[in-house]
């Protein structure tokens, strides 16, 4: 689109690392960014007793993770070069292919792997600590904001 | 012939009252979102009650898209575990008064989520209820609506698909 994309990136991934962290809902499950790129992003959730989802097994519920995934998507949207100013989902399907080990973070990757003027298309997955298949994978689509007129973004 | 004489309305009430309550506040994360469960015989209403930590996007500001994913698919497990649990409880092949968090059934697992956001989620109390289109034996298919002002202008719904428990495993 324009030159100057590389301090544009810069400053998207600056904003997406910001805005990860004034979400209030990102800080009460403890996610934190640990990686942009140009439409990617991996963030980190710790484990804490209060995301339980079985308390005999200690397991994360499955919410949990819906919702580091759907932040991880939100955030590689927004890194993305010629990405929005916001973008909000417009749907997101997550598939659980096993229990997270209680105990080890959960570390989700997100990568926008097509984007148009009006619409972003996110694949993601989640792993703890082990090797071999994620804990969950998860694909959707989002909004993209434009400025309005004369706005800042 | 008559009837069996019906059972009093309080031991009724307090068997009913008393599963549901295991089914839900022994999960932490039930508790960490503030959902709360209503129950008028068999029918089930989610709540959510608005609260800063739901918060998403804090310049609209609007429910974070994961809170609302997750409260969907709190309300659809909690409306399957309760449809599966209530069978067992009236025709008495299970004590509802001896379930407690840590000594209820197995619960269904899920198996895929589907997310449909059709507004955004404004900061106020949201509410949910699901619907369970089939339930066989080994798989379950859950629709689940939720809303804030207007019972007709729904914010989102969702559709879940979840592994049943396994029959010969009760621990």
């Amino acid at each position: 689109m324009t030159k100057d994309s590389d301090p544009k990136a810069a400053a998207k991934r600056k904003m997406a690392r910001e805005f990860i962290g004034i979400i209030p809902h990102a800080h009460a499950l403890g996610v934190t960014l640990t990686d942009i790129g140009e439409g990617s992003a991996t963030l980190t959730m710790p484990y804490d007793l209060r995301l339980v989802g079985d308390p005999r097994t200690g397991v994360i519920h499955g919410g949990a993770v819906s919702a580091l995934l759907d932040t991880c998507c939100g955030a590689a949207v927004m890194s993305h070069p010629e990405a929005p100013a916001g973008t909000a989902t417009i749907d997101l399907r997550i598939e659980y292919m096993r229990a997270a080990k209680p105990g080890q973070t959960i570390t989700a990757t997100a990568e926008c792997y097509h984007i148009t003027r009006n619409v972003a298309f996110v694949r993601a997955s989640a792993r703890d600590e082990e090797d071999g298949i994620p804990v969950a994978a998860a694909s959707g689509s989002f909004t993209v904001e434009r400025p309005t007129k004369g706005g800042e973004a | 012939m008559s009837r069996p004489k019906p059972e009093p309305v309080q031991q009724i009430k307090q068997r009913r009252d008393g599963a549901l309550k295991a089914l839900v506040s022994g999960v932490p994360y039930i508790q960490f979102l503030g959902i709360q469960f209503e129950r008028r015989g068999d029918e089930l209403s989610a709540l959510l009650p608005f609260d800063e930590k739901l918060i998403g996007n804090p310049f609209l500001p609007a429910l974070h898209g994961g809170v609302t994913a997750a409260f969907l698919e709190v309300t659809a497990i909690i409306e399957l575990s309760w449809t599966l649990l209530w069978e067992d409880m009236e025709s008495g092949r299970i004590d509802a008064t001896a379930l407690d968090p840590l000594h209820l059934p197995r619960l269904p697992k899920t198996i895929d989520f589907t997310v449909d956001y059709l507004r955004s989620g404004l900061p106020r109390d949201a509410y949910a209820r699901a619907r369970v289109n089939r339930s066989g034996r080994r798989y379950a298919s859950v629709h689940v609506e939720a809303w804030q002002d207007n019972r007709s202008r729904l914010f989102a719904q969702g559709t879940g698909h979840f592994l049943m428990p396994d029959p010969g495993s009760n621990d």
